[in-house]
């Protein structure tokens, strides 16, 4: 028997190498370096593998479309765009999470345990958050860019394992925050047991787990349809959780409200990157030809989804939840983009995906701020009058949401605008009547806050907004930046993406 | 070549807004100078582009800079693009001239606020915002100019907002500008629906291929979205309360520029308007309603600013009728625009004069026998009253008179009813400024010993003089030889005559406008030099005053149509979020895992209702499928 070493073309995993190298310092440094001096040490280690990792990515462009690690991987347009994505959107958020008065002292201890007290009062601070960020951050550059069934699924749990565990880490209101984690933990599971059969039935429909063998069994039309339609269905499941799409969407306002609000942040933006990028590549190139089938199932799903996260979105009263639900109209307007199918399509989704994800991650880093002696306040009835004690924090806030609901001149008006014509354009109008209708509703509950913050008095109890850590004041600038820019000069995006936008098989 | 100018004239601004609000306190010392310099340039930068347009052929006056490709998704390409035409200037002029002024005189205004270089940096942003607004070659371009004015005017109703009323006041004003702003985004987007393009020549020559329903429902929207912006019914409660800002706010934003955007905006889609008659008959009716709703307000308001806000609502609606009666009334809505932008303008800043010289008294009741004490504020006043009650030869005589005529000319009921309402208006007019000036400036004094009235220094009763000036001379010289209607002719389609038979000759029509105009005078001097003028309002008035006092009713009926629906909506969206979606959710996850009515009272939060969820759409998907494929 002859055994040929397998060609991994490691230049082109580069990206994901780095970060797992990143990853694994990350661990020995908890074992060797001295507590005092761990928490920079981590930052710059988990700061400097993104950079790199990021400037690995721009450096293999030119390279893209081909495959590495033996047809396991593929190399394309989109897939580098979706990890320029992921990189920008974690190095925002580290930042963020470098900003350790969000993290318990000690994760193991009961939460009010005199153990844990004792934690906290030496100062001990929980730098295994970087390690376990920068393992989930390479599960989500693999992501995307898989190209067998395999090797989607370990991506899969690559990137969901430390999420579970990153939400459990709440310093205040630990109970809430470790149940949000086990809820995670165990609905996450239930939906990859999902995508494990959905991913067993495709490989039965078509004799190999590859996408491009699936493929061409699709293409031949031989197998069997009923199999095929539920490994698609049962897959599709299993990447609708991790978007949060109805009626796959209730974990997430729990986990949002449990989570530390950095982690939140950080799941929202990127897992949402890598997620639309997954299902992208797969119902773009993999499932093109079977679109009579699953883009009818995709439209009820996003109509669904856009109507119930905008209207649910109204009635909530904090602000993490209302963000969450927020969150799923969001993941509502991106399966327009999936349901596109058409270039013009995939452009929209990776401008979308971006440019919310951005938001996305300043906006919670707004959250972090408006706290009481207790932690942070998520009460929206205690965010009133916000505008006039803080102008600043609150015009920023104010900010992201306005590019949330989609206002013209900040960047989610041309997201929104590309992905509902992109829609219109391949036919699916209906779609795109709902998209518009729960835009003006979910508008309606973003002014809502705006005004809120910005007339309404005070209440007794008012809040007050800490002096951001110049960390925290990183992450909510370069946000603001990035999204003020894309909405006033979307061109310059939209150029670089247009001709990198090609999926290759 | 000179298009390249055009942007100087938003640039200059802009810029100067920047460098006031980012260099803090140190800049306290020339920070009114440079706003006010920076107004001034932008004003040399449009006249020296207004000679050169002179200079060149009719056909060949409009200009365009192209700026850089703002947008390029897909089929979707939009430049930013200034067009700078014979409409374009008539705007820019009046903005920057009559804002050029108004910063003039705002120097000496707010000279004891602590703050007012910020308020200059908020006065060049919305200069600013309203030249982008007028010189944008595309109705985005445009909708980014009318969300600036909308924020630069949030920012200076509000700049007093330490006193909970003016903010309650800014947040009027914002809530029923969203509404029509919302027009107007459903506008641009039919139009790009429809045909692909949002550039206003792109739309001029697709109009006529577009179906009648398409370019009414723009036309609608466009509507709505002058409604909002320009305080017409039914949107027009917001203007009212905006006066609680500094008063030279009220007269830059609500008096002469930001307010007339929606007849800019009419005027400026005449294309669409001219072939969607429908839509044509909405303008009409609007503007006649609001030209008598406002003059109807005005005669019950005891503040003056307030009272000034009416008839400036009652102005507006007389132009927005202009701008519906199609090409016949595009040229004289906006003759009647610039001539109220000199007249109104002058009057709120004589309004702010006399606050100036009365500890900020706003009630007229406590004015009376102020000629005396501040000569030039009641002369300067005065030529603006003759102005708006249309007094021959003052400006407002000139413009009035056209629409008046032009609604009479409109043809049979139509025509009639319209005119009649333009006539009754120019009576309630003469009517309700005639009060303003007997409480104001003549009668006993009611005032309080404590008020010390005295005539405003010269940075202030300049602005006034020059603008009284405007007032006197200008409807003379836009109508002599029709001087604006031809220079207008190339944007709004020529003026047709004879379209319609006259329906009463020119001449007529003044006279009965002038008789209407003196009844009203006479009985606002019965009733008020007449008779003494209490220092209070009386109380034992008709339930018709009370009425007209509350604004007819318009925040009831706002709270009755809108706010209580809304609220109750709202209400019963989170009872169907708790009962209808939490109970079904629970409902079915309890039948898939058949754990009976235990489930049902739980509440959410427990992962196997999630789980069950789950479950029941998986179901629902395997269950499509099967149906597909049977």
């Amino acid at each position: 028997m002859i055994f040929n070493s397998p060609a991994l073309s490691y230049s082109l995993l580069a990206p994901i190498l780095i970060i797992l190298a990143g990853a694994l310092i990350g661990v020995l440094i908890e074992a060797f370096v001295g507590k005092a001096r761990r928490p920079v040490v981590q930052l710059s280690v988990a700061l400097g593998s993104l950079v790199l990792a990021l400037v690995q990515v721009i450096r293999i462009r030119n390279l893209s479309s081909t495959t590495a690690a033996m047809g396991s991987v593929v190399i394309d347009g989109p897939g580098l765009l979706f990890q320029c994505a992921i990189l920008i959107v974690a190095v925002i958020s580290i930042f963020l999470i470098a900003d350790q008065d969000n993290f318990t002292s000690s994760a193991a201890a009961l939460p009010g345990s005199d153990e844990e007290r004792q934690a906290t009062q030496s100062g001990t601070v929980l730098t295994e958050i970087y390690p376990l960020t920068l393992f989930a951050v390479a599960g989500m550059l693999l992501f995307p860019i898989a190209s067998d069934l395999i090797t989607l699924f370990v991506a899969l749990e690559v990137l969901s394992l430390p999420l579970y565990l990153m939400a459990g880490l709440s310093r205040h209101r630990r109970l809430a925050s470790q149940e949000a984690a086990l809820k995670y933990f165990l609905l996450g599971a239930f939906s990859s047991a999902f995508f494990l059969f959905g991913a067993a039935y495709l490989y039965g429909y078509a004799g190999t787990v590859s996408f491009a063998g699936i493929h061409a069994a699709l293409v031949g039309g031989t197998g069997n349809d009923v199999i095929l339609l539920l490994g698609i269905a049962f897959v599709a499941i299993g990447l609708l959780f991790k978007v949060g799409a109805v009626p796959f969407h209730a974990w997430s306002p729990d986990v949002y409200q449990g989570a530390p609000t950095p982690i939140t942040g950080f799941m929202a933006a990127a897992t949402k990157v890598a997620a639309f990028g997954a299902m992208l590549r797969l119902f773009y190139t993999v499932l093109a030809e079977a679109q009579w089938q699953w883009r009818p199932f995709f439209m009820v799903i996003a109509i669904i989804t856009m109507i119930f996260g905008s209207l649910v979105a109204i009635s909530q009263r904090d602000v993490k939840r209302m963000l969450a639900y927020s969150s799923i109209a969001h993941a509502g307007f991106l399966l327009t983009g999936v349901i596109a199918l058409n270039k013009a399509g995939l452009e929209a989704s990776i401008y979308y995906l971006f440019a919310y994800g951005v938001a996305t991650v300043g906006a919670f880093g707004i959250v972090t701020l408006v706290r009481d002696s207790s932690g942070e306040v998520s009460d929206l009835n205690r965010w009133a009058g916000l505008g006039k004690r803080s102008p600043w924090v609150a015009s920023a806030f104010a900010f992201f949401l306005l590019a949330f609901a989609g206002i013209p001149l900040t960047s989610g008006f041309i997201g929104k605008f590309a992905i509902f014509s992109a829609a219109y354009e391949s036919g699916a109008t209906a779609v795109v009547i709902v998209g518009v209708l729960s835009s003006v509703i979910a508008a309606f509950f973003y002014i809502r806050v705006i005004v809120l913050m910005f007339f309404t008095d005070a209440t007794e109890d008012g809040t007050s907004v800490v002096i951001p850590s110049i960390l925290t004041r990183l992450t909510i600038l370069i946000s603001l930046v990035i999204t003020v820019a894309l909405g006033v000069f979307p061109s310059p995006l939209l150029d670089f993406i247009k001709p990198l936008a090609i999926f290759i098989r | 070549m000179t298009s390249n100018l055009i942007v100087y004239l938003i640039a200059i601004p802009l810029l100067s807004s920047a460098v006031l609000l980012l260099s803090g306190r140190k800049a306290n010392k020339w920070g009114h100078l440079l706003g006010t310099l920076a107004s001034a340039s932008s004003f040399g930068v449009g006249a020296y582009l207004f000679t050169q347009m002179l200079a060149q052929p009719t056909e060949e006056r409009a200009m365009t800079q192209k700026l850089f490709s703002w947008i390029n998704v897909g089929s979707f390409n939009v430049d930013a693009s200034l067009l700078l035409d014979q409409l374009s200037i008539c705007f820019v002029l009046l903005i920057t001239g009559v804002g050029t002024l108004i910063h003039i005189y705002s120097i000496s205004y707010m000279s004891h606020d602590l703050d007012r270089r910020r308020f200059f940096a908020y006065l060049n942003l919305f200069i600013a915002a309203m030249l982008l607004l007028v010189l944008g070659d595309s109705y985005l371009n445009l909708y980014v100019g009318w969300e600036g004015v909308g924020l630069a005017s949030y920012l200076l109703i509000g700049f007093w907002n330490q006193k909970p009323t003016y903010a309650t006041a800014a947040k009027k004003a914002f809530v029923m500008n969203r509404v029509g702003d919302l027009g107007l985004s459903l506008a641009i987007m039919i139009a790009f629906a429809s045909m692909g393009t949002v550039s206003f020549a792109g739309i001029e020559e697709a109009a006529p291929k577009a179906s009648t329903t398409t370019l009414t429902a723009i036309g609608i929207m466009l509507l709505i979205a002058a409604a909002g912006k320009s305080a017409q019914f039914p949107l027009q409660a917001w203007l009212g309360d905006a006066m609680a800002g500094p008063t030279p706010v009220s007269a830059l934003i609500h008096a002469a520029t930001m307010v007339t955007a929606g007849v800019y905006l009419i005027t400026r889609s005449n294309f669409i308007f001219d072939a969607a008659p429908t839509a044509q008959l909405l303008v009409v009716i609007v503007g006649a309603i609001t030209l008598l709703f406002g003059a109807i307000v005005g005669t019950a308001k005891d503040d003056i600013k307030k009272a000034l806000a009416a008839s400036t609502m009652s102005q507006i609606g007389y132009m927005i009728l202009a701008a519906g009666l199609g090409p016949v009334g595009y040229a004289f809505a906006i003759m009647h625009l610039l001539t109220h932008g000199f007249f109104k303008a002058g009057m709120f800043l004589g309004a702010g004069s006399v606050m100036h010289g009365m500890n900020d008294e706003v009630n007229m009741r406590k004015y009376g026998a102020l000629r005396k004490f501040m000569p030039i504020t009641f002369i300067t006043f005065g030529l603006g009253y003759l102005a708006i009650i249309g007094v021959p030869p003052f400006a407002g005589f000139y413009s009035k008179d056209m629409i008046i005529e032009t609604a009479l000319n409109a043809g049979g009921i139509k025509g009639i009813l319209l005119g009649s309402a333009a006539l009754f208006g120019a009576g309630l007019t003469a009517f309700y400024m005639t009060r303003v000036m007997i409480l104001t400036f003549t009668g006993t004094k009611r005032w309080d010993d404590e008020a010390h009235p005295h005539e405003s220094p010269i940075l202030m009763w300049l602005p006034m003089a020059i603008l009284a000036i405007g007032s006197v001379l200008s409807g003379f010289l836009f109508t002599r030889g029709d001087a604006l209607v031809h220079w207008l002719e190339p944007v709004v389609a020529p003026h047709e005559h004879g379209e319609h038979s006259e329906l009463l000759p020119p001449i007529v029509v003044s006279g009965l406008a002038l008789t209407i105009v003196l009844i009203g005078i006479s009985i606002a001097v019965m009733m008020y030099v007449r008779r003494p003028v209490a220092d209070v309002a009386p109380e034992n008035v008709s339930a018709l005053t009370k009425i007209v006092r509350q604004d007819l009713l318009q925040d009831v009926a706002n709270e009755a149509i809108f706010m209580r629906p809304g609220q109750a909506l709202t209400k019963s969206l989170v009872t169907i979020d708790e009962k209808v979606i939490d109970g079904a959710v629970h409902g079915v996850g309890a039948m898939a895992i058949g754990s009976g009515s235990e489930l049902r009272k739980t509440q959410t939060g427990y992962v196997r209702s999630y789980s069950a969820l789950i479950l029941v759409g998986a179901a629902a998907i395997v269950l499509g499928i099967w149906v597909i494929t049977q």
